[in-house]
């Protein structure tokens, strides 16, 4: 089960706490992977650390001509593209009353509109080799609203209702699309959390802890296999509880 | 006919499934060979691949028969 030897993947922000630890599951389960971020040392560190059927290819998310270029790289280092995971996003709180365009511009260029260009670019061989995973990592906040990101929400509910329009698009042609949406999860953003602030988050997971990356990657490991070929427009909700829908 | 059309006629009657004796010039992949709006879209790719040339969106949607794709395919090459 969840066998992907022969599979080519490629995973955006490969450098943050779930964005690695869904390459690590990926390539565990025998795909060869192409690693991506801002952070070149990172990638080269991680790349190293998982030997063989690996590559790596920064991009900036926030240049579009480093957006475009990114699944055309990818697709010449492995010979193809089976599984798409975009998983890079930032975020830039604020408060609605004084949240700046620039803000709002910038969390919804990357995680929003990369996502979508990324996507474009990997349809067109997937729809020729009649197969493929597009895998959006989206957030409960996409769902349920967070006070104070009201950006990141936005580009996080968009992912969800493009991942939904796109997996109507392309089912017939064996492709699937969905999201996952993880709730709080144990990453270097969550270790800066006071302990004021994690007890008032911890109150509403029922669950009782953080989850961790790994839960996430798990999930992602799933929705790349052979045996997820009939769950697309889905978002699974990987949250301890914290919002059940 | 030419070699563009016998092989473009190919090409669609592979992909579309239909009789050979439906894909005429005239005929339209929508209208008359039930095609949907991604068979155009992969229909073009297949054009694209089978004879070496570039395709941009703006002209593939104006390809919208078998007619109309042999007259792109030939300018292209001639």
């Amino acid at each position: 089960m969840f066998n992907l030897e022969g599979k080519s993947a490629l995973v955006t922000g490969a450098t943050g706490g779930i964005g690695e630890a869904i390459a690590r599951a990926l390539h565990a389960q025998g795909a060869t992977v192409t690693l991506s971020g801002t952070r070149e040392a990172k990638l080269e560190a991680l790349a190293s650390d998982l030997g063989d059927r690996v590559h790596i290819k920064a991009a900036n998310l926030s240049d579009r001509e480093s957006v475009d270029a990114l699944v055309p790289a990818a697709e010449e280092m492995m010979g193809g593209l089976d599984i798409l995971v975009n998983n890079a996003g930032i975020t830039r709180d604020n408060i609605f009353m004084r949240m700046k365009d620039e803000e709002w511009d910038q969390v919804l260029e990357v995680n929003l509109s990369a996502t979508f260009r990324i996507c474009r670019a990997a349809i067109k061989g997937m729809m020729k080799r009649r197969q493929g995973r597009i895998i959006g990592i989206t957030s409960v906040v996409g769902v349920t609203g967070n006070a104070g990101q009201v950006n990141y929400s936005a580009a996080k509910a968009g992912m969800i209702g493009m991942s939904k329009s796109l997996a109507q698009e392309v089912a017939s042609r064996k492709i699937t699309v969905n999201t996952i949406a993880p709730g709080f999860i144990s990453t270097a953003m969550t270790d800066e959390l006071n302990e004021k602030q994690r007890e008032s988050i911890l109150g509403n997971v029922p669950a009782g802890r953080l989850g961790t990356a790994d839960e996430i990657a798990g999930a992602a490991v799933y929705l790349a296999s052979d045996e997820a070929a009939y769950v697309t427009g889905q978002t699974l909700h990987v949250n301890g509880g914290m919002a059940m829908i | 006919m030419s070699n563009v059309a016998e092989q473009v006629k190919k090409i669609v009657v592979e992909h579309l499934g239909v009789e050979a004796d439906k894909v005429v010039e005239s005929a339209s992949f929508i209208d008359d060979l039930g095609a949907d709006s991604l068979d155009t879209v992969e229909l073009v790719m297949a054009f694209e691949e089978a004879f070496g040339v570039e395709i941009p969106d703006d002209a593939a949607e104006t390809i919208q028969s078998v007619g109309d794709a042999v007259k792109f395919i030939e300018s292209k090459q001639g």
